[in-house]
């Protein structure tokens, strides 16, 4: 079994793992990071989306291994470190979805979160075509999208406020 | 403790920091010490007799604890949510891909799937029975036969107005494919043995105490030593209302004795839940040349798969709902849910209405078109109001503002026309449309549904409220078994209790059946049924207090309110503390609420039953590239009745997510079958649509209080996604010019012209319909519905030929 030596929300771990597991089991069944959903088995859905080393990615599309030496964010890291902090102390897209009542049954809102991160590193400014695009690849079935739309909207406004350009990694935000 | 939201606030979810943190508890997330894991063994055909069953190669493998069937089912073999007609597993044959036949527990999830694939079952393959039209005549596939139910409503003498040459009249044929609920949050449970014999169940679902009432009986155990939690849901829509591996979890748990867990693949949820029915409609509408209805006949076929689920109360929907929210005097209408070998359909968002609702609006178009009249004016000038009454006679003694719904939404400025923007254009990013391809098209549809449960069906919620104090500060806690499915329930308890008590830390217990039930949070009823029982244990709360504080002083409690955490005097001259007037002795009251009672249907269909109606209308508008047949949403703007916004961001999601749900079963979602074998099963092919495909939602919210709702309030949870199905389609006919008989509108239906529908083919009736005629775009059955025979004596039905 091959040994992979990963920062997960800015917590070492090294680890042996199957080669075949995929990382989003090894975030939810291993080391208990639950919070990151799946909602699909063929990379659709994107409610298992990540940051590995800053950038989103599916978790379900990674094996374990292909994690070593990098650095991954879930929804559990965000708001830095483990555990989910206090509300003041969260990302401007967890403060957002909250309020803009941007989740319903909430099974999309990790990941969806986890795609804005990554959209609004790239593209501090979007315009709604631009997150709706950018959040292609993330399915909500509850919302409608249109309050996500603006949750988005909200956090990137704050975040360009405050003169952070939003960036992510390993769980500092 | 600032002051929370009260009832018509905008009040946020009282789940969302848990959900926007990740550390909310879905069912899928619940583990436990020694837990073992379950998977089912699945029938890869859609008939098939079951030769023989070897667990022994499962059982081989090391860490598999256990293979079960259906001889390992103690008490009831079948379970169902109207008829117990469903097998907990299949025994000697199976009736539809995707039926349960074993049950496996092994050590990890991964071994418990392959374990399950190692169960060696023996199938012959039968020929599956996959058409509707033919179930009625086929040879039983159950024993209790193929007709789920076979139901009319006739209303006034539509021969009559057959005879009259002066009407005009258009007829057609309509077909709605197989909406999968798709909630993105997979079913999952845990089951966990307990000391007393019986089980602790946590599970994603929408209604506890059915559930726990089929477990039971299957379990052979009393319903009391099966204990249901409910674990974190994510969505359901109608598709949770069905068992599914609930039984299973709990028989593997009382047999090994140790805590087992669940979990579906996508592939597996798209076999394992119920759909929406799939509709073959025949329908025909005459009017006057001033364009008043006259008459509406209708035939509603509707597939309801290999076990009942809930198919008869659909087929009721469908039949009393047929003809849309207008005024008909004379109508006609002959409903089947049939039994095929297709996966069980069942509760969907809108519960057999979005099909007819399809078919009505698409008749109320091509009305108008024969008279030559603008659609919005014809729906105006037949719309339903107060006092009138509906296809089963009833008359509306609640609100109805159909025309506010349609005016509302018609009068939304139009979104600006397409522009130089090429990845706004209906080809999307492959840039494949380009700039004067784009024909835009407008359409305009409405739509009602009734509320809460029909037919004289048992219906009621329990609530208790308790309020306490703690450290010095007054806490209410509301227990109710109503299920939360991100509807948002939660969040409106807690107003409720904080506009009727006044006080703002309101903590919800976990929904369980360790209280009486609340119903299923579904027919757009939990706002009105547990809210109204929320409200009910509220006022019991408050005239206990009222009643010590008369106590003390001399009987005078009738002068006393609760606000903001004091008693006071009506005049505001005396406050007490509440805090003080609780003091160590809680009060607690525990209420149960119902509704005014409902009839059956009688054997016309005529009869008081249901209880109100919610309206809604819907204007698309799409940008459409006619050569390669793709359509792209530009804006849905509605006109919702709500009688009272409890609260508005709730209602604003439901009517934006129900929304995405109509134009997804116009343009996108269906479940395709093969021979009665599923063959989408996965996202990659059941097109959920996403952020781009939604466009903008713009809404007005209809705000006539309806009597004897709770704060005057309608559910919203099912009609948005009404008519928006026929607003799409008929936007895209605009833009095209057209026939689009069927949902949901493919590509190749826009492009070639070819919608594919064939002829309404009576069920139960001879092979061709008689009086086939040729009408402008090819032959159309026209069933004998006005000619004699009539159609009581027409074959089919329960006792049907
Ligand atoms: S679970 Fe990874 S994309 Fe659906
Ligand atoms: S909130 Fe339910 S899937 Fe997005």
């Amino acid at each position: 079994m091959p040994d992979i030596d990963v920062r997960i929300n800015g917590i070492r771990y090294q680890d042996h793992v199957e080669p075949r597991l995929l990382l989003v089991h090894y975030l939810r069944d291993r080391l208990g990071l639950t919070g990151t959903n799946v909602g699909c088995d063929t990379s659709n859905c994107g409610a298992c989306t990540v940051l590995v080393d800053g950038t989103g990615a599916k978790s379900c599309t990674m094996l374990a291994v292909q994690a070593d030496g990098t650095e991954i964010t879930t929804i559990q890291g965000l708001a830095g470190g483990e555990g989910a902090g206090a509300p003041e102390d969260w990302h401007p897209l967890q403060k957002a979805f909250n309020a803009e009542h941007g989740l319903q049954c909430g099974y999309c809102t990790p990941g969806m979160i986890m795609s804005s991160v990554d959209l609004l590193q790239r593209n501090p400014d979007p315009t709604e075509d631009e997150i709706r695009h950018g959040l292609e690849g993330n399915l909500c079935r509850c919302t409608g999208y249109q309050n996500i739309v603006k949750a988005v909207q909200a956090a990137a406004g704050e975040l360009r406020a405050a003169g952070a350009p939003g960036a992510v990694v390993g769980g500092q935000s | 403790m600032t002051r929370g939201p009260r009832i018509g606030d905008p009040a946020p979810r009282p789940d969302g920091p848990d959900k926007v943190t990740g550390r909310f508890p879905y069912s899928s997330d619940l583990r436990a010490p020694g837990m073992l894991w379950g998977a089912a063994v699945r029938s890869p055909h859609a008939s098939a007799r079951i030769v023989g069953i070897d667990p022994a190669p499962a059982l081989a493998l090391e860490g598999v604890a256990a293979v079960l069937t259906a001889d390992d089912v103690p008490g009831r073999p079948t379970y169902g949510l109207a008829v117990a007609d469903q097998p907990a597993f299949a025994r000697d044959l199976v009736r539809h891909h995707g039926e349960a036949v074993a049950v496996v527990a092994a050590a990890t999830p991964d071994l418990a799937r392959r374990a399950a694939r190692a169960v060696a079952v023996d199938y012959a393959p039968l020929d599956p029975l996959t058409d509707p039209a033919a179930a009625v005549t086929a040879a039983p596939l159950h024993p209790n036969g193929n007709v789920f139910r076979h139901l009319i409503v006739r209303r006034g003498d539509v021969a009559a107005a057959a005879a009259d040459p002066d009407l005009v009249t258009v007829e057609d044929t309509y077909e709605v494919g197989r909406q999968d609920p798709a909630f993105l949050g997979l079913e999952s449970g845990l089951a966990v043995p307990a000391a007393d014999g019986g089980v602790d169940l946590a599970v994603s679902t929408q209604f506890l105490h059915a559930d726990r009432d089929q477990v039971a009986a299957s379990l052979g155990l009393a319903p009391e030593r099966v204990r249901l939690t409910l674990a974190g849901v994510g969505g359901a829509f109608g598709g949770r209302e069905d068992l599914t591996l609930h039984l299973h979890l709990c028989l593997l748990a009382l047999r090994t004795g140790r805590p087992v867990g669940m979990a579906y693949d996508r592939s597996e949820s798209f076999v394992g839940h119920v759909t929406r029915h799939p509709a073959r409609m025949w329908y025909r509408h005459r009017a006057t040349r001033d364009g008043t209805l006259v008459s509406v006949e209708a035939r509603v076929l509707l597939d309801g798969g290999a076990y009942q689920s809930t198919s008869a109360a659909v087929l009721a929907n469908a039949c009393c709902f047929a003809a849309g929210p207008y005024r008909v005097p004379h109508a006609l209408v002959e409903g089947w849910a049939v039994r095929t070998n297709h996966p069980p359909a069942g509760a969907l968002r809108g519960f057999g209405i979005p099909q007819v609702c399809f078919a009505h609006e698409s008749q109320m178009d091509a009305l108008a078109a024969a008279l030559g009249v603008d659609p919005v004016d014809l729906r105006r000038r037949n719309a339903l109001a107060p006092g009138d009454a509906l296809l089963t006679g009833q008359r509306i003694t609640g609100t109805a503002p159909a025309v506010a719904c349609l005016d509302a939404a018609v009068a939304h400025p139009l979104p600006a026309p397409p522009d130089d923007d090429p990845l706004r254009r209906p080809g999307g990013t492959g840039l494949a449309t380009g700039p004067g391809d784009v024909r835009r098209g407008v359409g305009v549809a409405m739509a009602f549904k009734n509320l809460m449960y029909s037919e004289g069906l048992q219906d009621l919620s329990t609530a208790s409220v308790r309020l306490a104090v703690d450290g010095g500060e007054l806490v209410a806690t509301v227990h109710c078994a109503a299920a939360e499915v991100g509807q948002g329930f939660v969040t409106l308890a807690q107003q409720i209790v904080r506009t009727e008590l006044g006080v703002d830390r309101v903590v919800l217990r976990a929904a369980d059946t360790s209280i009486g039930e609340a119903g299923s949070s579904s027919a757009s009823r939990q706002s009105w049924m547990s809210g109204g029982a929320v409200a009910a244990a509220c006022a019991g709360v408050r005239d206990e207090v009222l009643a010590r504080v008369a106590a003390g002083r001399g009987g005078r409690g009738e002068a006393f309110a609760l606000r903001d955490g004091e008693v006071v005097s009506r005049d505001g001259g005396l406050r007490l503390p509440l805090a003080e007037v609780v003091g160590a002795d809680p009060v607690e009251a525990v209420r149960v609420f119902t509704h005014a009672d409902t009839a059956p249907l009688d054997a016309d269909g005529q009869g008081d039953a249901h209880v109100a109606f919610v309206f809604t209308a819907h204007r698309a508008v799409v940008d459409v590239d006619p050569a390669l047949g793709s359509v792209q949403v530009v804006q849905i703007a509605t006109g919702q009745d709500i009688g009272r916004a409890l609260n508005p961001l709730a209602v604003t999601g439901q009517l934006e997510g129900g929304i995405a749900q109509g134009l997804g079963l116009a343009l996108l979602e269906d479940v395709v079958t093969r021979e009665g074998r599923v063959a989408t099963r996965t996202f990659q092919d059941y097109l959920v649509p996403t952020a781009l495909d939604v466009g903008d939602v713009v809404a007005t919210l209809i705000e006539e209080p309806e009597p004897g709702a709770p704060y005057g309030a309608k559910g919203v949870g099912e009609a948005p996604t009404l008519s928006s199905i026929p607003a799409v389609v008929a936007a895209v006919r605009a833009a095209t010019g057209r026939r689009l008989r069927r949902v949901p509108v493919r590509p190749a239906h826009v492009a070639l012209g070819e919608d594919g529908v064939a002829p309404f083919v009576v069920p139960g009736g001879p092979a061709a319909p008689p009086g086939v005629v040729t009408g402008p775009e090819g032959p159309l059955a026209k069933p004998a519905l006005t000619d004699p025979p009539g159609v009581a004596e027409l074959p089919g039905g329960e006792g049907g030929a």
